[in-house]
């Protein structure tokens, strides 16, 4: 499909993240938290490191965040990737740490702790992955 | 009854093949010979060996080498997760074996065709196999962070913010590993010293954070030590190298590569914490130290290395650095072989070797009066002395 090379490399889906993986497809940031003791962990894992519970839940996160470091990969280049892409690890309003692109915005004026917000766009393989640009308020 | 410590141990043997950008030989050979050379340094035989330790991501197995050597049988062996991160721990696995009698030689060797072969600092495109000391890639990788240099970048990145620190900044620590080096016939960066400039106007890697001349050189090449108890290393070739402590620290947040999930990037809290268990361990304190190796695969961690261990306050890393300590004539030498910069990427491995030559007297850029040498690999490290 011709159309589908010229979108973002799908995601690296696991067993153990395939829920985030779905949700992203209806364009849904995702956390999961522990069925007992409601404790949010990031990333996705299949125990609660505060209880030991494997049942775990959704919760769905705002979207909102502030930018913690970010970076522009240069070389080698990334396939799929044009260059001066933006890579953030970012703080979710939650409390949890999430890494991605920052979109929209020259990286001269990316200021720390500046708030941005989620959208999505399409990948390989059908997925959509959440990335990040300025807070349009 | 006491409980018997590793500073019962000693790095008996230290050897290794030439670092190059292209062996021409298997790594098993690599391996062979490094550890083989490491034996006629200590004036033992393979068949002296009963234990061996390596950590993740090398390529050899234990039973290909014993074959290869000649060792007749093992007692003990182990492989440490975190790569480079474990390279001290690797000794620390083997000092640990030796003092509960689980074996009396012990082998510790990295040996890799990293250069020619395969370049660590390509990008990453399909997961990681399991079992090579990678976490969390899946959740860096897709958004185009995908190499080693990105990950540090990104951690760095903040800790640059924090104080002020620019790529001219970090231009010194380049400047500095190269300059030891420029006087190390086995590093890369023999006779071929950098300036500021040289570094500025090499290409980015990782922008704002890191140039071509902040990353350490992807190399062929191995290196081995020989560890057994001190008692008996008085009776080998060598004056014996003494582990006056060595430790290791993986707290809860932490990640082996793609460390994102720690609080506060301004703090290595794996180091910092590792470092105080050394300290406790042996009563010695940082200012008791004369000279460090610090796992340089990338500049800046130096400055954090530095903090870490206590040599310097939280953020004072560059004005310390700055300030000439670590040069060969100031108050604490760093990486005086050319580090992993200057000299090869090892691993850590042969940052560890220039720690012990410390010890010894035999460093080419040797310091006078060292007391005790200091070895971090980050997560794991170990404070080196006299018999």
């Amino acid at each position: 499909m011709s159309d589908d090379a010229a979108l973002r490399p799908a995601p690296w889906v696991t067993r153990d993240s395939a829920f985030f993986w779905e949700a992203a497809k209806n364009e849904q940031l995702l956390g999961q938290r522990c069925s007992k003791c409601k404790v949010l962990r990031s990333p996705p894992r299949p125990m609660c490191p505060n209880c030991n519970c494997v049942e775990s839940e959704t919760q769905v996160l705002s979207g909102r965040a502030t930018v913690y470091s970010w970076v522009i990969p240069r070389y080698p280049p990334v396939p799929g990737f044009e260059p001066g892409y933006i890579v953030a690890v970012l703080n979710l309003e939650e409390g949890i740490r999430f890494v991605s692109n920052l979109c929209d915005i020259e990286y001269e004026d990316v200021t720390p702790d500046m708030p941005v917000e989620v959208f999505f766009e399409p990948t390989k393989d059908g997925y959509k992955i959440p990335l990040f640009r300025p807070a349009s308020r | 009854m006491s409980i018997p410590q590793l500073n019962q141990v000693a790095i008996a043997g230290i050897g290794n093949t030439e670092f190059s950008r292209n062996s021409g030989r298997s790594e098993t050979q690599l391996a062979a010979e490094c550890i083989k050379a490491a034996l006629d340094d200590a004036g033992l035989h393979p068949a002296d060996v009963d234990g061996m330790v390596t950590f993740t991501i090398d390529n050899n197995e234990d039973v290909a080498l014993i074959r290869n050597l000649g060792i007749e049988a093992l007692s003990y062996s182990s492989r440490v997760p975190h790569g480079g991160g474990g390279s001290g721990g690797a000794l620390v696995h083997a000092a640990g074996a030796i003092v509960a009698g689980l074996a009396d030689v012990v082998v510790v060797w990295r040996a890799m065709n990293e250069r020619s072969e395969y370049r660590f600092g390509s990008a990453n495109a399909t997961p990681p196999a399991p079992g090579g000391g990678a976490t969390s890639m899946e959740w860096s990788v897709p958004w185009g962070a995908a190499t080693p240099a990105c990950w540090q970048s990104m951690v760095s990145q903040r800790y640059m913010v924090e104080y002020g620190l620019k790529s001219e900044d970090l231009a010194h620590i380049s400047v500095l590993m190269r300059k030891h080096a420029a006087n190390n016939p086995n590093a890369f960066g023999y006779e071929k010293p950098i300036t500021v400039e040289d570094h500025q106007s090499s290409r980015w890697i990782i922008e704002p954070i890191l140039r071509l001349l902040d990353c350490c050189q992807e190399s062929d090449g191995g290196q081995a030590f020989v560890l057994t108890s001190i008692e008996r290393a008085r009776d080998l070739r060598q004056k014996p190298v003494r582990i006056c402590a060595g430790a290791q620290h993986v707290p809860f947040p932490i990640d082996s590569i793609t460390n994102f999930y720690q609080g506060d990037f301004t703090e290595m809290i794996s180091t910092s914490g590792m470092a105080a268990q050394l300290y406790e361990q042996s009563g010695i304190a940082p200012k008791d130290i004369q000279v460090a190796q610090l796992y340089d695969h990338f500049s800046p961690i130096v400055l954090q290395h530095l903090e870490a261990w206590g040599f310097c306050g939280k953020g004072e890393g560059m004005d310390f650095l700055r300030d000439g300590n670590c040069e060969l004539d100031g108050r604490l030498p760093v990486n005086t072989h050319g580090g992993l910069i200057g000299e090869a990427y090892i691993h850590g491995l042969n940052s560890a070797a220039e720690a012990m030559r410390q010890v010894r007297g035999t460093a080419i850029n040797q310091i006078p009066g060292v007391q005790y040498s200091a070895f971090s690999s980050g997560m794991t490290g170990l404070i080196f002395g006299h018999d």
